[in-house]
């Protein structure tokens, strides 16, 4: 079986060709295997984000291979990346990305209109997932009405509810005071009990800590590797 | 782990083809639509104004074109007037002899020599008071031949016309148009009646079709019609006009088609009988009336096209607001698209969203368009008293304008949004 998600020699590079040209990736290889808790570790434009957006299939390589449950990225275009973040990816972003003029329902269900969804599967499914992450009971309020961490939750909700078999978080705990940041690890960990394979992108070694394996990032290369569990 | 059980695993839609459905479209739409509604209107406006338009003018237009069909079907077809050329050239030429070129001679030559010709007719007219009892009316005469009622598609609705002794013999009959009816006689019988005209009584022996306003405004059925040899010795006292003579000739044809060709064989003809050397100035004049008929067609025609141009101009302007305001709109919400495109929309998914804006915006426009217009129109005829045509076709062409402006101007905006880099969109400051 393939890994979730696999780098070969990926490299990218901005502005190709020109006076401002910058290498942000120079040749990174990695294997995420499924169900694993990975935590990307680096300085501030050490090339984590660009790791980020393109595992996340925001983005193409430059060059090099970068396989997400096996399908080949650099093939896809525009729409058939859409369709793969769609079915394989959630997006969990530091800060937490809610559209405003809705509330935290409809928040949750926006990605089950691009799914295909039936219409009215979506609002029991959003509302059960709004449950799960301990959110039952503020469904209908808009995010200006919510604390940052249930904000967070909301995120998160959004982010899985296609069941998608992997969770990107960039920065997820940054915004949030250190109590309501552990609360997220912690429902992170256990998204990855049930099957998620989610990869975590940070530059705070005590967030880091809390995944299985901490990759360590620098001037665009793996600098180091450890395993924690 | 109980708590998150929904949230992971395969679940039954998974497999399911991606299709956003139309009511997901219109329903995010209406939601943006709604969330900027004063924006929406403003934006709107010029959608309205130029939807408006085009059914006014459209209306307007119709309208005048029926009633110029009308008007031309009064004028009778296929017709030609021959008329004295110094009556119709007023004080620029001198008196030139030739106050009555036409004659009885004329229309014998007319009659023998253009086979085409299927009816003709030699008129003289002039205008008295008519009295009946203590009514009096002042009303044009015309001392009319036979084929002047085919010719000028005049028909008699009551009474017998007149009979061909009527017209040999000079009969003090008299057929009167339904003006004069109303003015002498109300709503009494006036077959049979006498009437005087000027100081000679005449006997009514019809009554004329109603045909209403002329192209020019003129009452067409305030008028009597006598027979020709009649009006000479009872009526023409004043006009001073020598023995024989007409004052115009109706030449009437069976197609259409000849109507030059007799034309020009008039021409000639008159000429030829006139004595006038070539290079000549005629001392007659030759009106085809599908001429001016074609003219006035041709004015509306002009009309129309002048319409139809500010139409288009305030569509275009309309258009072009759409297309700020969704430019204006892409970049505001440039962060709401970058996030839609992460949690899987696609640039057709994208795409849709803004062309369905774009659409709402200017097919409700269109909307309060089509109603402003059929308000204007219904107070332009009420009020200014022009003649108007509303139809089904004129909405929907106004639909179809604003659906054409909606996609058009919506067009690049949606295309530019769903070419955002997802990355950039979800970066933005704002």
């Amino acid at each position: 079986m393939s890994a979730m998600v696999e780098l070969d020699g990926v490299r990218k590079i901005y502005a190709e060709g020109t006076p401002a040209e910058v290498a942000a990736l120079r040749g990174v290889s990695l294997r995420i295997e499924r169900g694993e808790f990975v935590a990307i570790m680096g300085p501030s434009g050490s090339g984590k984000s660009t790791l980020m957006n393109l595992i996340g299939c925001l983005d193409v390589p430059s060059a090099g291979l970068l396989r997400i449950d096996g399908v080949d990225i650099g093939q896809l275009d525009l729409a058939a990346r859409a369709r793969l973040r769609l079915d394989k990816l959630g997006f969990v972003f530091q800060g937490f990305h809610l559209l405003t003029r809705m509330s935290a329902l409809d928040n949750v269900m926006l990605p089950l209109g691009y799914a295909g969804v039936p219409r009215g599967e979506r609002r029991a499914r959003a509302e059960q997932a709004l449950k799960d992450v301990g959110l039952g009971e503020r469904m209908q309020h808009r995010p200006s009405e919510l604390s940052g961490g249930q904000q967070q939750r909301v995120a998160i909700a959004r982010a899985l509810i296609n069941r998608p078999p992997i969770l990107l978080a960039d920065e997820p705990t940054g915004a949030l005071d250190s109590q309501t940041g552990a609360d997220i690890l912690a429902l992170f960990k256990r998204l990855q009990l049930a099957g998620h394979t989610i990869i975590l992108i940070t530059h705070d070694a005590e967030v880091a800590h809390k995944a299985d394996r901490v990759v360590h990032i620098r001037d665009g290369r793996i600098e180091s590797e450890e395993r924690l569990a | 782990m109980n708590r998150s059980e929904s949230l992971s695993g395969p679940w039954p839609g998974a497999a399911r083809p991606r299709r956003m459905s139309l009511r997901d479209v219109i329903e995010m739409a209406v939601f943006a639509v709604r969330g900027n509604w004063l924006r929406s209107v403003l934006t709107a406006l010029g959608v309205i104004i130029g939807i408006a338009a085009v059914i006014v003018m459209v209306s307007v237009g119709r309208g005048t074109q029926a009633e110029l069909d009308r008007t031309i079907a009064n004028l009778g077809s296929n017709r030609i007037e021959i008329w004295n050329g110094s009556g119709r050239m007023g004080g620029v030429r001198s008196a030139s002899g030739s106050v009555s070129s036409l004659d009885d001679g004329d229309i014998a030559a007319i009659r023998n020599e253009i086979p085409e010709v299927r009816y003709l007719s030699g008129q003289i007219r002039g205008s008295t008071q008519l009295v009946n009892a203590e009514r009096n009316w002042n009303s044009q005469w015309v001392g009319v031949m036979a084929d002047y009622f085919p010719t000028n598609g005049w028909e008699i609705t009551e009474g017998s016309g007149f009979s061909e002794r009527d017209f040999s013999s000079a009969g003090k009959v008299v057929v009167i148009g339904t003006t004069v009816r109303r003015e002498l006689f109300g709503e009494a019988d006036p077959i049979g009646a006498s009437i005087r005209v000027g100081r000679v009584p005449f006997t009514v022996v019809g009554v004329l079709n109603s045909k209403g306003q002329s192209g020019w405004g003129g009452d067409m059925d305030d008028v009597i019609l006598v027979p020709l040899e009649t009006a000479r010795r009872r009526l023409a006292g004043s006009l001073n006009l020598p023995p024989g003579s007409v004052q115009s000739i109706s030449v009437g044809t069976a197609r259409a088609e000849d109507l030059p060709s007799v034309e020009r064989q008039l021409n000639e003809l008159l000429r030829q009988r006139h004595r006038i050397p070539p290079g000549g100035e005629d001392d007659f004049t030759v009106r085809n009336l599908t001429e001016i008929v074609s003219a006035r067609n041709e004015t509306e025609r002009l009309m129309s096209l002048l319409l139809g141009a500010v139409a288009t101009i305030s569509l275009i302007v309309g258009g072009i607001g759409i297309m700020n305001i969704m430019l204006v709109s892409v970049t505001e919400r440039i962060r709401e698209i970058g996030l839609r495109m992460a949690v899987g929309a696609g640039p057709r998914e994208i795409q849709l969203q803004f062309l369905a804006e774009a659409l709402l915006i200017s097919l409700a426009g269109g909307a309060i368009g089509i109603a402003l217009g059929i308000g204007g129109t219904m107070l332009a005829e009420r009020f200014i008293a022009l003649p108007i045509e509303l139809s089904v076709e004129v909405i929907l062409l106004a639909t179809s304008f604003a659906v054409a402006t909606g996609l058009f101007f919506g067009y690049y905006p949606a295309h530019k949004a769903s070419r955002l880099d997802p990355i950039e969109a979800l970066r933005h400051q704002g």
